[in-house]
């Protein structure tokens, strides 16, 4: 019955949505990015793309960091069009996105003010789709409690922040913690939420939402090796959804090293072959910092995530696509600075290790 | 939403607090017998049957149309913001749906023609009842034929509107099925014909 119902508020945003995948950079195109030699080179190539409009007026010596900057405002730019042609279930889907980007704010600017940097070049890294109106004032903070009761209260963050309240000081390792228990909240409620929007919508984002919070304890299973966070906390900075909740999560929360996480992850067929001929030894954050072909295992999770939102848009009538659309079009951005560093830095033998979309 | 849902068990119960009066004021007075839907069924006029069904049939055939033309035509206008080539194109998934909407007028012509004044003294005749009887029926079965085959063509001309945007090829296969769903109105219309076909027109008993 939903199909029915459906296009009344949603009908023309969907449109939309799929005409911007649409404008999604092909195979060929790829090809003449990766072919180019300089910068100007690549700004030309670019100027057949969506991101023209936001480029032609760049002085020639082309950063990449602004190019970088220059992209996220295409992106930014659709998606705050459809953020104001959007009526209630979807502006409401559309708000949950944006708040894991205010998550990664939040946490950059307690970071940048631990470090004690400068607010102003803080506030300009933060990634504009997580702006919220009291953000800047997140540099007093100096407690959680503080950061709490001054500014995080009033955002649509507060209720994810019931849980880190008792961390007391502020240093790396909480400020991790916090982060990973607020995106472990934020899952968990945006997940709720998808599968209250009744059926396509819900399944679609269950199969993406699933693979986000696999992914992340992984990548929390990894980056907690070494450090002092002990086995019982890391436990529970997993969020409680996603293929391996609630089996494999509990020998996650039990490893010690690389080789017996994948020997976890290979008891999932989709993950096994997402696996084969993965380097487990390579530092997972180092993104395709191999020679090429020996890809890392963030890559895998990457192309994985394109091939899942890529099968997304094969249903109509349900707003996984808004998402999905948001997450490739991220990868996009991701494959363009790739292939400029490379440019700019001249290691062109590296520059196909990008995940090509389309 | 929380107003109109209380609103509308507020009428519920007041509706049926009537019903329920009404029924118990019959009962006890002794007069139960007068609740008889069967009877009151038979002693309506066939002009009343055969007015309902031909108000069904356009009523219900307008709104399958509409509902249709509002669905794909949602599609076609948030399609063709990037793509415009698909607006011209996608106005055949529209013209469809309002195929949808002249099925129900014709078939609204066709009965309306069968009806006729009675001059007799002697009241309705038994044929007379037949035609109102087969007018309201061959009314409702067009009218939802006709709704349930604009929203399935409305549906099918979303599809097609936003494969079209994306792939030039799809339109074409997607316009077969679309086809396919239009010709369920097409059902819909043949049976009305049959139905009301040996219905003769008002007369009357001679």
């Amino acid at each position: 019955m939903n199909e029915i119902y459906f296009n009344i508020d949603a009908g023309y945003l969907e449109g939309i949505v799929r005409g911007y995948r649409d404008g999604l950079i092909t195979a060929p195109q790829y090809m003449n990015l990766t072919q180019c030699e300089t910068m100007d080179d690549l700004k030309l190539q670019l100027a057949t793309t969506d991101y023209a409009s936001f480029l032609q007026n760049e002085p020639s010596p082309l950063a990449t960091s602004t190019l970088s900057a220059r992209c996220t405002e295409a992106l930014v730019a659709e998606f705050q069009y459809m953020q104001q042609n959007a009526a209630e279930p979807i502006s409401k889907f559309l708000d949950y996105i944006t708040y894991g980007y205010m998550i990664d704010n939040v946490i950059l600017l307690i970071t940048g003010t631990l470090h004690e940097r400068d607010t102003h070049d803080l506030l300009e890294k933060c990634h504009p789709l997580g702006f919220f109106d009291t953000m800047p004032a997140l540099c007093v903070a100096t407690t959680v409690q503080d950061l709490y009761s001054t500014v995080l209260v009033d955002s649509p963050l507060a209720g994810y922040f019931r849980e880190c309240l008792s961390a007391e000081d502020l240093n790396e390792l909480n400020i991790e913690i916090i982060r990973n228990t607020l995106y472990k909240a934020y899952l968990e409620d945006f997940y709720s939420y998808c599968q209250s929007l009744g059926e396509p919508t819900g399944s679609v984002m269950a199969e993406l939402l699933r693979f986000e919070a696999d992914r992340r304890t992984v990548n929390i299973t990894i980056n907690s090796f070494g450090t002092e966070l002990s086995k019982d906390d890391r436990a529970k900075l997993y969020p409680r959804l996603g293929n391996m909740y609630p089996e494999a999560q509990t020998k996650l929360a039990r490893v010690d090293d690389m080789d017996q996480v994948k020997s976890i992850l290979e008891q999932y067929s989709e993950y096994k072959i997402m696996l084969a001929g993965v380097s487990m030894n390579a530092s997972s954050s180092s993104s395709g910092g191999n020679s090429s072909g020996d890809l890392s295992l963030e890559d895998r999770f990457f192309a994985k995530e394109v091939q899942l939102n890529k099968e997304s848009f094969e249903q109509q009538f349900h707003f996984g696509v808004f998402y999905s659309w948001l997450r490739l079009k991220e990868q996009e951005i991701r494959n363009i600075v790739w292939i400029a560093e490379c440019i700019s830095q001249q290691q062109k033998d590296k520059v196909n290790n990008y995940t090509a979309i389309y | 939403m929380g107003y109109l849902a209380y609103a509308r068990t507020a009428l519920n119960a007041t509706a049926a607090a009537l019903a329920i009066w009404a029924g118990l004021y019959l009962l006890l007075t002794g007069r139960g017998e007068r609740f008889n839907v069967g009877g009151y069924l038979l002693r309506l006029s066939p002009y009343m049957w055969g007015l309902y069904g031909i108000s069904l049939c356009i009523g219900l055939s307008v709104v399958g149309a509409a509902w249709g033309i509002f669905i794909a035509g949602s599609s076609i206008l948030g399609g063709a913001v990037r793509t415009p080539r698909i607006a011209t194109k996608n106005l055949i998934s529209i013209i469809f749906c309002e195929v949808v909407a002249i099925y129900g007028v014709i078939m609204a012509i066709v009965f309306s023609a069968k009806i006729a004044a009675v001059n007799s003294d002697k009241g309705f005749s038994a044929s007379d009842y037949y035609t109102g009887y087969s007018l309201f029926w061959g009314g409702l079965a067009v009218g939802l034929a006709n709704l349930i085959c604009g929203l399935a063509v409305g549906i099918t001309g979303s599809n097609a509107a936003v494969a079209d945007a994306h792939d030039q090829q799809l339109f074409v296969k997607i316009l077969v099925i679309e086809i396919f769903g239009s010709v369920i109105g097409l059902f819909g219309l043949i049976v009305g014909l049959l139905v009301t076909g040996k219905a003769e027109d008002f007369t009357g008993v001679i």
